[in-house]
């Protein structure tokens, strides 16, 4: 059984345990540096990125995820975990800096232009729900990351090697495509 | 699909995202850059905190949108503002603003003493206050993406809050324990719809999140309304009643996300200064009560 991560520090953390242990994993709820320990892979959920910057710095877990990225530990980050990955931010200094990807944060608009879609992702599936909320979304992505879904000409599901990034909320609907995806494919 | 706003998944998806966290209630841009700093998920933009509202008396209205306008244009996170209960107009100005979330509060003098707000026609989504299982369901029909306990605001007095969040959640745990056949004599003695018990049942939880507030003024009561099942918490008069507001934001943030480590929390707690004076409940008239309003 695989054993994945997800960075509990604040934000959209039982629906992603949810969906993993549908999908047959075991979830590890990652508060410490000790809970890093023997894990296959890593999510970093949606939340506010400020904030899990703020506990990722008080509670010493940057420097251990990036360390555990650069040594090729599969990691998913969705929204606010997209920003914490990206190499560039908009406007802003980076966070954990290992995905080559430039990412805009809130680059949709306010709460009232939230909205979701359907997207089809050739590699994946088609018609997967997507919930877009003060979104950010990926404007440029570095060599060798594959773009993997685009919307309305803005990137919102890049892979770069082990380290998948999405714009959009896999974990707020019933559709486990994605976090299948992640779990076989890339774990 | 074409693209969708405001639906029901987008609007208590937001409030999925604050879970753990911390919203704090602000008065300028100044405090609201503290607060962001602190780590807070959001702030309330308010014209006063509660307890200056409690002081002040007389009609409490929607903050000026001046004030919404400046710390909206000082924070990245997410900004939320208060308006009176069935006051539709000062909702509708507030969306019109592109405010991130409207806290439909008894904190504000109601104006509308028997309809609150039909929520769900709104594409901005709000958040209401409970003491119960039917409050709280009610305010969820009319379409609250979002619950928190009522407490007694601007106490700086725990007890309130407490006694909701474990009355909601005690509610809940008996819904979930009947048999279908039992929820509509429950729905019945709750004054909540029948279709959301029989949703609470099947989900073992409420279909939204619920946080605390009311009276939160410690890093331990933070840490208390999350062991008691909140989803996270609303400072209101803590923070900036407080010596130190920095390191008492910060302090707060980190009791919500370990509110498990008890060491931790002792250490957080050192030499915060003075936290707010606090009111006695019993102390308070019937119509200072703020909990009493909403129906």
């Amino acid at each position: 059984m695989k054993r994945i991560g997800v960075l509990a520090l604040q934000g959209a953390v039982r629906e992603h345990v949810q969906m993993l242990e549908a999908l047959g994993c075991e979830a590890v709820l990652v508060k410490h540096r000790q809970d890093l320990m023997k894990i296959d892979g890593l999510i970093l959920p949606g939340g506010e990125s400020t904030t899990m910057r703020k506990l990722l710095d008080r509670f010493e877990l940057l420097e251990p995820i990036q360390n555990l990225a650069q040594q090729g530990l599969p990691m998913f980050g969705t929204c606010a975990g997209l920003i914490l990955l990206a190499n560039n931010l908009v406007g802003d200094k980076p966070h954990l800096a290992v995905m080559n990807v430039t990412v805009a944060r809130n680059s949709y608009g306010r709460q009232v232009d939230s909205f979701e879609i359907k997207v089809d992702i050739p590699k994946i599936g088609n018609a997967i729900p997507a919930v877009f909320i003060r979104a950010p979304h990926i404007e440029a992505v570095g060599q060798d990351v594959e773009v993997l879904a685009q919307h309305e000409g803005r990137i919102i599901l890049a892979q770069d090697g082990h380290l998948l990034g999405c714009s959009f909320h896999p974990e707020l609907t019933a559709d486990t495509r994605i976090l299948e995806y992640f779990v076989v494919s890339i774990v | 699909m074409m693209k969708q706003t405001g639906t029901e998944l987008v609007k208590r998806g937001m409030a999925e995202m604050q879970k753990g966290g911390v919203i704090m209630d602000v008065i300028n841009a100044e405090q609201a850059k503290i607060a962001e700093a602190a780590g807070a998920v959001a702030v309330m933009a308010l014209e006063r905190v509660p307890s200056d509202i409690r002081k002040a008396g007389g009609v409490a209205r929607m903050a000026d949108p001046r004030i919404v306008e400046e710390v909206m244009g000082a924070v990245s996170i997410p900004v939320m503002a208060k308006a009176r209960i069935g006051h539709i107009v000062e909702a509708r100005v507030l969306e019109a603003m592109g405010v991130d979330y409207i806290d439909e509060s008894e904190v504000l003098t109601p104006a509308d003493e028997e309809y609150h707000l039909l929520k769900s026609d709104y594409t901005v989504p709000f958040v209401c206050g409970c003491r119960d299982l039917g409050e709280a369901t009610r305010r969820i029909g009319e379409g609250a993406a979002m619950l928190r306990t009522k407490g007694e605001p601007g106490t700086g007095n725990i007890v309130e809050a407490v006694r909701h969040i474990r009355k909601v959640n005690a509610q809940i745990r008996k819904v979930v324990g009947m048999t279908e056949d039992e929820l509509m004599t429950e729905a019945k003695s709750l004054g909540a719809p029948f279709g959301l018990l029989r949703e609470i049942k099947r989900l073992g939880r409420l279909p939204v999140v619920n946080f605390a507030a009311g009276g939160v003024a410690t890093p331990a009561d933070a840490a208390l309304m999350m062991e008691l099942g909140a989803d996270g918490v609303f400072v209101g008069s803590g923070i900036f009643k407080s010596d130190n507001p920095e390191k008492f934001a910060r302090a707060i943030v980190e009791a919500t996300t370990h509110y498990k480590n008890y060491k931790l929390i002792a250490d957080i707690s050192k030499e915060l200064g003075v936290p707010m004076k606090g009111i006695d409940i019993a102390q308070l008239g019937q119509n200072e009560r703020m909990q009493e309003r909403g129906w």
